[in-house]
């Protein structure tokens, strides 16, 4: 009587929103949507970061977010443990700058897919003969190959070497109409007219219309990885990452799959690095250390991987907090390290566990709710 | 039940937002109260650069400089004290352009020391232009900086192009080196610098070799060194690569004349070289601040050490602000207009900026550690 | 190319190497036991010889050691500072064990959550010695600490107690006494770990708990035990490595464990993870293809070489030079 009424009554938040009627649950997620394009124009007393442009805190996040989502493809669906992530979105973020500069002055739109394609290339070229080996191993030829690339970029003139390229290319600017911000320093929300925002212009100064952009980037391709993991190739991923002998026996072909999630991943990874090259004009290869991937698969992990909202979720802790608490700043990665470590103990399946898990754990509970009556 | 529960929600939180934006705009209830003819006195100076990490020792010799300039300016007027901004970005590229901004957005900043390096600058100079902050880098040496159109760009010390044929000239002349050789770090200061000094040694350099920040072993440089017998060796990068480089070079064995630019000026590079270090001749846009005594006394005073590298610059940096502080300047662009008709001696120099905002005087001097210390040798330019 | 200058050079670039890479194949002895019994790579097993160079420094700095230390003095000193290494870097791998790895293993938490936990304690370790100014301004042991913790992100310096007596010449090399002390000294540590763990007791166990930990448990083997002596012998060879690294090289800093940590993964991978005579093989081939990479490419290439190594070793030959060996006894 009482542990099954109470396994139905507990259901999650999450599946209360999906059980709403499906107008209702557009009209919330479109709401939920403006309001996060809205959010850096609101500048919230104690969301807004002091210290740090808030709109370059959301443009972080966003990017980081879809990274996230990349990585989570290739670690949370696949199953690949990948430490070399910060590659893909270098390649990305260079191929830009290098098409949008001195080598060749292409506008920026039109540099985008080639960088993107260029990132994918590479997944191909670095899955293709790595994915063959076994899972640890997968992860130190990542990161050797995250490496490669930034000391190859470190290394060659024509790559700026440790100098960098700067006066990367923007997207087209569309100078619409100004839109203030909110400002907050008299206790009351009041519209700031000097702070000001213009849509759409991508200029130096101003990070908002950045964050808009990768913003639309970041749905669309929650769209897409809705989209893909219903489908055959997400199951096949399902199938590879549980248990890849037995998937490959019921007919999978594992590594096909498993190469198109790297490429997949790349190719998510290498558009986030060109959003990263456009808005920030100036890329090194500083920008590109391996601490970043790790960032990255920290993201994730910590987030729930194979969860596309927990990594969101965790992309947000992780670009967001070190900005929110800049005044640590020299404690920021002891407090990460930390934070790491605690939460790989108490909560190993992250923040968000993916779908999967949490229908397993009822499942238990079920059967443990029958064993339970069956011996009482 | 959930529906009505969501409607009632939606409208309550549709209700406050409507109710905030009728609260009116800030153009209503403006602060700024005018004040009259005289020098504002809310004002702020700024610096931006390594105040933490690897590279502070630079930062702090530059920081401590234009501290001592704003607080001796404030002690001549206490009714109309000007504050100073100090802004950590660890000379990180990465880190620049967001401190950058929070300087620009704090709307009473009206001029900027620094930044730092050259690397950051490249960063956060876009900004800082775009922003209409004028800035003068008491230590940013790269050449381009100058050359990217940036009005309120400007720089009170010698550029590495000037920089790179004195080394040249230090190496011939002054070592009487007949086999340089040349090593960069991989920063665009080093590439840069020793590029140019690469260049003007021409046909007589036996060799060139790169390293990468943070190496700690060197051996197969120092190999190349040896092998190519070269009498004298040119470092240009920073103190925590030059430190450990020139100590295996000793210890491989090779005894020539080892000469570095002013990023290896740094009491560390004295202290961990130790006695490899002995002998080493050092060039640098920088002005030796012993050697100006009242500036070295007060300095002494405040901070109770020798001032550090830049810090005579970052001192006549913050002194063209003051000065137009002083003079009734109260907004960025008007201090942009002061800074680049600045007329007036500094401490290092006769202080006065081109139009693409480099110096108009350029000394060179070359250092050399003896007994512990730099010891300025002699003017060079 | 530089083909010329890597055979005028050969012998210094061969025996320098041989040098570096005995440092490498003793962190690497961590990094292929750990891995070998636990399946997992110990991310924070840089900074346990980050702390054991810090050691070495502290204690030569604390005994008040400068170049004119007399000689049986400074070799005292050494000494000293060899075990101090030892010590710390075995104690930071047991703390380690026991605070970021054993909650997560009895919990038998899936490995991408153990790495992360292990990342995170590499950055927490490598964090507190890059803050120690600052912490221990919190105690307000600041100022009669000072010479330890001031500039705490910078180099700090080995005292130069010891001048390397140049002893012989190989071709165009003078060999000096450091580096036959730590070539020397690597291949002993080695061959005794070697021994150990084929004929002793625990060794026994930490084989078959490689090999399989159910039945090494169900056959009595105390499997917590073993787990805490791998690690620490992991770390007392790291200590080792550390003590050595600051003689040759004479400085050290907060992230010194970094690159040299995953330069000594790389090692043992190349030699064979879980294989222990894999790790010194490997260690060495490192060391020298490094300055052959860089003696041919220019010395910007180093890393690259070495990565660019790994990822060739896990393509044509993924088990490594000698095959994963640990869970298979020969004896």
């Amino acid at each position: 009587m009482t542990s099954q009424e109470n396994a139905a009554a507990k259901r999650t938040l999450g599946e209360r929103i999906g059980a709403l009627p499906k107008p209702w649950k557009i009209t919330a997620m479109v709401l939920i949507a403006a309001f996060f394009y809205v959010l850096p124009l609101l500048e919230p007393p104690f969301i807004s970061t002091p210290g740090a442009d808030f709109g370059a805190v959301m443009f972080t996040v966003a990017t980081y977010a879809l990274v996230a989502l990349g990585l989570n493809i290739v670690v949370g669906y696949a199953g690949l443990l990948d430490l070399g992530y910060v590659g893909f979105y270098a390649v990305g973020a260079y191929s830009v700058a290098v098409l949008t500069t001195y080598h060749a002055h292409w506008p920026f739109l039109l540099a985008v897919p080639v960088a993107v394609l260029a990132a994918m290339i590479s997944g191909i070229i670095l899955g293709a003969p790595t994915l063959r080996v076994r899972g640890d191993y997968l992860a130190i030829v990542t990161l050797g190959f995250g490496e490669i690339i930034r000391l190859v970029a470190n290394n060659t003139a024509w790559l700026g070497e440790a100098g960098g390229i700067n006066e990367i290319g923007k997207p087209p600017n569309a100078d619409l109409f100004d839109v203030p911000h909110l400002n907050w320093d008299s206790g009351s929300p009041l519209l700031d007219v000097q702070d000001k925002t213009t849509v759409i212009k991508f200029g130096i100064l101003d990070q908002i219309p950045y964050y808009w952009l990768a913003l639309t980037v970041v749905i669309i391709i929650l769209f897409a990885d809705t989209l893909i993991k219903d489908s055959r190739v997400g199951r096949a991923w399902e199938a590879t990452r549980e248990d890849e002998d037995a998937a490959e026996l019921m007919g999978v072909p594992t590594f096909k799959f498993k190469l198109l999630a790297f490429a997949m991943g790349a190719f998510v990874g290498g558009l986030s690095g060109a959003l990263y090259a456009t808005k920030t004009s100036f890329i090194n290869p500083e920008s590109f250390i391996l601490i970043l991937s790790i960032l990255f698969v920290a993201a994730v992990v910590v987030g729930g991987q194979g969860n596309r909202w927990g990594v969101i979720v965790g992309a947000a802790l992780v670009g967001y907090l070190p900005e929110r608490f800049r005044g640590f700043e020299e404690w920021r990665i002891l407090v990460f390290g930390l934070a790491l470590m605690v939460l790989a103990t108490y909560r190993p399946q992250g923040l968000l566990p993916p779908r999967r898990t949490l229908r397993a754990r009822q499942v238990e509970q079920e059967m443990d709710a029958l064993e339970g009556e069956s011996t009482a | 039940m959930h529906t009505k529960h969501t409607l009632r929600t939606l409208a309550a939180l549709a209700a406050a937002g409507l109710a905030l934006t009728a609260c009116g705009t800030t153009g209503d209830s403006s602060d700024t109260a005018d004040s009259g003819g005289g020098p504002a006195c809310d004002l702020k100076i700024a610096f931006m650069g390594a105040l933490t990490g690897p590279a502070a020792g630079l930062g702090v010799g530059a920081v401590n400089g234009a501290e001592l300039a704003i607080d001796q300016y404030n002690d001549e007027h206490p009714d109309c004290k000007v504050t100073f901004s100090k802004n950590d970005s660890q000379s990180d590229p990465k880190q620049a352009p967001g401190v950058a901004k929070s300087i620009i957005d704090d709307a009473k900043v009206v001029g900027l020391v620094g930044p730092l390096f050259s690397g950051e600058s490249e960063a956060a100079d876009p900004l800082l232009n775009e922003a209409g902050l004028p800035m003068i880098t008491a230590s940013a040496t790269k050449p381009t900086l100058s050359e990217q159109g940036w009005t309120f760009f400007h720089r009170i010390l010698g550029n590495d192009e000037t920089q790179g044929p004195e080394v040249a000239k230090v190496l011939t002349d002054v070592a009487n080196s007949t086999k340089p050789f040349t090593i960069s770090d991989d920063s665009p200061y080093g590439q840069f610098l020793t590029g140019a000094a690469s260049d003007a040694l021409g046909d007589s350099l036996v060799g060139t070799d790169k390293i990468a920040t943070g190496q700690r072993d060197f051996e197969s440089t120092v190999t190349k060194v040896l092998s190519s017998k070269a009498d004298a060796v040119f470092f240009g990068g920073y103190y925590p690569e030059g430190e450990v480089l020139i100590k295996q070079l000793r210890s491989g064995g090779w005894d020539g004349t080892f000469v570095v630019p002013d990023g290896v000026k740094d009491k560390e590079y004295i202290e961990v070289a130790g006695p490899a270090g002995d002998g080493t001749l050092v060039t640098c846009p920088c002005v030796p601040g012993d050697k100006i005594t009242e500036f070295a006394k007060a300095y002494q005073a405040k901070f109770n050490e020798e001032p550090g590298t830049y810090g005579p610059e970052a001192y006549d940096a913050a002194n063209v602000f003051l000065d137009g502080i002083a003079d009734g300047v109260k907004d960025r662009a008007a201090m942009n207009d002061y800074v680049n008709g600045y007329d007036k001696d500094g401490i290092t120099k006769h202080v006065k900026f081109t139009e693409n905002g480099e110096s108009s005087e350029i000394p060179i001097w070359l250092y050399k550690v003896k007994g512990g210390e730099y010891v300025a040798v002699k003017q060079l330019a | 190319m530089d083909v010329q200058f890597l055979i005028d050079n050969i012998f210094t670039l061969t025996i320098t190497g041989l040098v570096l890479g005995s440092v490498y194949a003793l962190v690497a002895l961590g990094y292929t036991m750990v891995y070998g019994v636990l399946q997992l790579i110990n991310f924070a097993h840089s900074e346990v010889f980050m702390y054991g160079t810090f050691a070495a420094t502290f204690t030569v700095m604390a005994l008040g050691g400068t170049r004119d230390t007399s000689t049986g003095g400074a070799i005292l000193m050494l000494l000293l500072a060899l075990v101090a290494a030892m010590l710390v870097s075995g104690a930071i791998a047991l703390v380690l064990e026991r605070v970021a790895y054993r909650p997560l293993l009895r919990r038998n938490a899936p490995k991408l959550v153990v790495l992360i936990s292990s990342i995170g304690a590499s950055f927490v370790l490598a964090e507190i010695m890059g803050l120690r100014d600052k912490i221990t301004k919190f105690v307000g042991l600041d100022d009669s600490l000072s010479a330890y913790v001031t500039r705490a992100r910078n180099n700090v310096q080995f005292p130069d107690v010891v001048d390397p007596v140049r002893l012989f010449k190989i071709g165009d090399y003078n060999v000096n006494s450091i580096d036959l002390l730590i070539l020397g000294s690597a291949i002993l540590m080695m061959v005794g770990v070697d021994q150990f763990v084929r004929r002793s007791r625990l060794g026994r166990g930490i084989r078959a708990v490689a090999q399989d930990p159910e039945s090494a448990a169900l056959m009595g083997v105390n499997s917590t035990r073993v787990i805490q002596v791998t690690f620490l012998i992991g770390g007392l060879m790291a200590g080792a490595a550390a003590f050595f690294f600051v003689l040759k090289y004479t400085v050290t800093r907060y992230d010194v464990g970094f690159i040299l940590g995953v330069k000594a993964f790389t090692a043992a991978v190349l030699g064979g993870i879980g294989n222990l005579r894999g790790a010194l093989l490997g260690g060495l081939i490192l060391g020298v293809a490094e300055n052959y990479g860089s003696a041919l490419f220019g010395t910007e290439w180093k890393d690259v070489v070495a990565f660019l190594l790994l990822v060739l070793i896990l393509l044509f030959r993924p088990t490594g030079l000698l095959g994963e060996a640990l869970g298979k006894s020969r004896a």
